[in-house]
C-alpha cells in the first residue's frame, strides 16, 4: 500500500473509529441531563477516565495528524473529498461496534450526504 | 413537557450549536491563522514567536473558544443519541457555510456546489426523519 492510500485510510478510518470509541464512552457515562457548568465538568472528569475516551482521542489525533501529512504530499482538492466517506464508514461502524440499528431510510440519507458533500467539496472555487 | 419532547429539544438544541459553532470555529481560526503569517523561518525561536503571535490573536482564540463549544456539544448528545444520527446531521454545516459565503460573503456559488447543497439538505431530511435513538438506554 503506498504511502499516499495508507494515509487517506488513517484519515477516514482512524478519525471515524476515534469518533466511535468517544461515543462508546459517552454511553457508558450516560445520558446528560443537567446542563449547569459545574455537572458539565463533573461528566467530562467521568469521561476522561474510561479508557474508550482515551482511546478515541489518541485516534482522532492520529486522524488529524495522517490529514496534515497528506496535505504536505497532495492538494486539498484531492483530500478533502475523501472525508465525505467518514459519514459511510461512521454508519457502518456504528452498526457494527454500537449496535445502531441503521435503516434502510437512514442509509439513503447518509449515501445523499456523502454525494452532496462530494459536489460542495468539489465545487468549490 | 414530556420527556420524549425534552428529549428531542435537547437533541435539535445541540446539533443547532454544533452546526453554528463548527463552521464559525473554522472560520475565525483561518481568518486568525492567516492575519498571523507563517514563520519567518523554522528555527526554534521563530517557532515560539509564531505560537506567541498567535495566541496574542483575540480571532485565533474566538476561533478555539468556538471549536470547544461546538466538540462539547457533539461529545454532549452522543450520550444518547446514535453516532449514526449525529455525524450525518451535523453534514448541514457544509450547506451553512456555502449559504453564509453567497449570502453575507458574497462569493460565488457554483451549480455544483447549489446541488450539493440541496442533495445534503434532503439527505439530512431523511436521516432526521429516523429515530435518533436505536441503542437500549440504560
Amino acid at each position: 500500500m503506498s504511502l499516499e492510500a495508507t494515509l487517506l485510510a488513517l484519515i477516514v478510518f482512524g478519525g471515524t473509529a476515534g469518533e466511535l470509541c468517544i461515543t462508546r464512552a459517552m454511553k457508558v457515562v450516560g445520558e446528560v441531563h443537567d446542563f449547569r457548568p459545574v455537572a458539565l465538568v463533573g461528566v467530562f472528569a467521568r469521561a476522561m477516565r474510561i479508557p474508550w475516551m482515551l482511546l478515541g482521542l489518541s485516534l482522532m489525533g492520529i486522524g488529524f495528524f495522517a490529514m496534515l501529512a497528506m496535505f504536505s504530499l497532495e492538494n486539498v482538492s484531492f483530500v478533502v473529498p475523501f472525508t465525505a466517506l467518514t459519514f459511510a464508514a461512521g454508519a457502518y461502524g456504528g452498526s457494527l461496534f454500537l449496535g445502531e440499528r441503521v435503516t434502510p431510510l437512514r442509509w439513503a440519507g447518509i449515501i445523499l450526504v456523502c454525494l452532496g458533500v462530494l459536489l460542495v467539496v468539489q465545487g468549490k472555487g | 413537557m414530556k420527556s420524549s419532547e425534552g428529549l428531542h429539544l435537547k437533541t435539535y438544541c445541540l446539533l443547532f450549536l454544533m452546526v453554528t459553532f463548527g463552521p464559525v470555529g473554522d472560520i475565525l481560526l483561518g481568518k486568525g491563522m492567516k492575519m498571523v503569517g507563517v514563520p519567518l523561518a523554522w528555527t526554534p525561536n521563530e517557532i515560539f514567536h509564531f505560537f506567541l503571535r498567535a495566541f496574542s490573536s483575540p480571532t485565533v482564540w474566538l476561533g478555539i473558544g468556538s471549536l470547544l463549544t461546538y466538540l462539547i456539544c457533539y461529545t454532549l448528545v452522543l450520550s444518547w443519541a446514535d453516532f449514526s444520527y449525529v455525524q450525518p446531521a451535523s453534514a448541514i454545516a457544509y450547506a451553512i457555510v456555502a449559504l453564509l459565503g453567497h449570502f453575507w460573503l458574497h462569493e460565488y456559488v457554483s451549480p455544483r456546489r447549489w446541488l450539493g447543497i440541496a442533495i445534503i439538505c434532503f439527505g439530512v431530511l431523511l436521516v432526521g426523519n429516523t429515530a435518533f435513538r436505536t441503542t437500549e438506554h440504560h
